[in-house]
């Protein structure tokens, strides 16, 4: 049983790895998906391209291709990361386009009759966003959010391809030297789990929070 | 380092034989996850509460836990206990099944779409349970899964590269054994990224073209 304390021990700093690149790539995909998202439904048509190209570009290719592609092709280019900003990077601007395209649904779900009322009181285009379209199109996007944070958790596993010590990664080095895969992969498999139930309810309980607000603002 | 345009024909052949296994295993994931889906999404409906709260629990572990640990799970694990399969099968079986959670909601979803009305219309009729569901419902809930089921098509086909990671000779795999016999990273990975991107980019138009036909299922 000692013997098993150290590879435990091992599998826990993983999760830890897991945990910051969920993290991290959370936070660089949520500034992409409102980026992108409202850059898709500007009035200037080189805003509207570019944030195009970079959804389309990104849902395209799977998360595997693009981490490869920034991890080898990029420090050709004089761009030379370490395997956890690969990691990031990648997962943000892959999960950071999926999220764009709920912004942008949640945004137009809002209905015309708001965006008049805006007009008739004079507010400004700015204004309009954050003080009336936002704190209602926000609730509407947390459900789809917590799906995008669970895939980009679920992302995280690849990066163990190109050699960064994450949960799997761990539990490879665990199988190479004992032998035993029942026991590592169960054990990962059981907190990754844990992680995206933990990322589910917690979403849950934020969206009951955001819409208590608004009560009566929408039927 | 510069693109070099030999090089690229030099290796299109080699792609190629790999980007045949990646759509092998993409018609044949989508086969088992369209039938394992479905069976899914009947024994979710089970009366009795053992039969479909277990299956619900354990779509909701498979969808909250990487493909990729999946894949090793049962190319490592199922090993141990004399089960031996083949690198494309463990992964045509281990995304098949990763998916048909995703499509058993699809499913799920389509069938609950039907009104009540139409069940006890069938009832009224005197129509036998297969009657019922071959001439009634089926007829009325499958056309509007399609775009939804091609979506999840179109997402296993990006999935695939994670194949490589089980030894499946496929597009990534292939390009990867070129990358590091010839150390040169830049033409390969490029490649493979546009594949994936020109298949989808496609693939996408075809989405759209589906959406219209069938009217687009609200989740």
């Amino acid at each position: 049983m000692s013997v098993w304390s150290g590879y435990l021990t091992l599998i826990l700093e993983g999760a830890l790895v897991t945990l910051q690149l969920t993290i991290m790539g959370s936070a660089l995909a949520l500034v992409m998906a409102f980026l992108a998202g409202l850059g898709r439904l500007s009035r200037i048509f080189a805003v509207r391209a570019l944030a195009t190209t970079y959804i389309e570009f990104f849902r395209g290719t799977s998360i595997f291709v693009q981490l490869f592609w920034v991890y080898f092709v990029l420090p050709l280019a004089g761009l030379t990361l370490t395997p956890l900003q690969a990691g990031v990077l990648a997962l943000g601007l892959n999960v950071g386009a999926y999220g764009a395209e709920v912004v942008r649904g949640a945004v137009k779900a809002i209905g015309r009759e708001q965006t008049e009322a805006c007009v008739a009181l004079n507010l400004s285009r700015y204004q309009r966003m954050r003080y009336v379209i936002l704190p209602q199109a926000l609730p509407l996007m947390l459900p789809t959010f917590g799906n995008n944070a669970i895939e980009l958790l679920k992302g995280t596993a690849v990066v163990s391809l190109i050699s960064l010590t994450d949960m799997t990664f761990q539990a490879q080095v665990v199988r190479a030297q004992t032998g035993n895969t029942l026991i590592p992969f169960t054990m990962i498999l059981i907190l990754y789990f844990a992680m995206s139930w933990t990322i589910s309810t917690a979403m849950r309980w934020l969206e009951r929070r955001m819409s208590r607000n608004l009560d009566g603002v929408r039927s | 380092m510069e693109w070099d345009w030999a090089f690229v024909w030099q290796i299109m052949p080699t792609l190629l034989e790999g980007f045949k296994i990646t759509i092998l295993a993409t018609v044949l994931g989508a086969a088992v996850a369209a039938v394992v889906g479905l069976l899914l999404a009947i024994m979710r409906r089970s009366p009795i509460p053992a039969v479909s709260r277990t299956v619900g629990f354990v779509s909701e572990f498979i969808r909250g836990t990487p493909l990729l640990v999946q894949l090793y799970f049962i190319f490592y694990v199922l090993p141990d206990i004399g089960i031996r399969l083949s690198p494309l099968v463990a992964g045509v079986i281990g995304i098949g099944i990763h998916y048909a959670t995703y499509t058993a909601e699809v499913y799920r979803a389509g069938i609950e779409n039907v009104p009540r009305g139409q069940w006890e219309a069938a009832k009224a009729a005197n129509l036998t349970t297969p009657q019922t569901w071959v001439h009634v419902i089926l007829p009325q809930a499958l056309p509007p899964m399609i775009p939804a089921l091609a979506n999840y098509f179109i997402a296993m086909f990006k999935e695939t590269p994670l194949l490589s990671a089980i030894t499946v000779l496929e597009l990534m795999n292939q390009a990867k054994s070129i990358a590091n016999s010839n150390y040169r990273y830049i033409e390969p990975m490029t490649l493979v990224g546009i594949f994936f991107l020109v298949i989808s980019l496609i693939s996408v138009v075809g989405l759209r073209w589906l959406e219209e036909r069938y009217a687009r299922m609200d989740d």
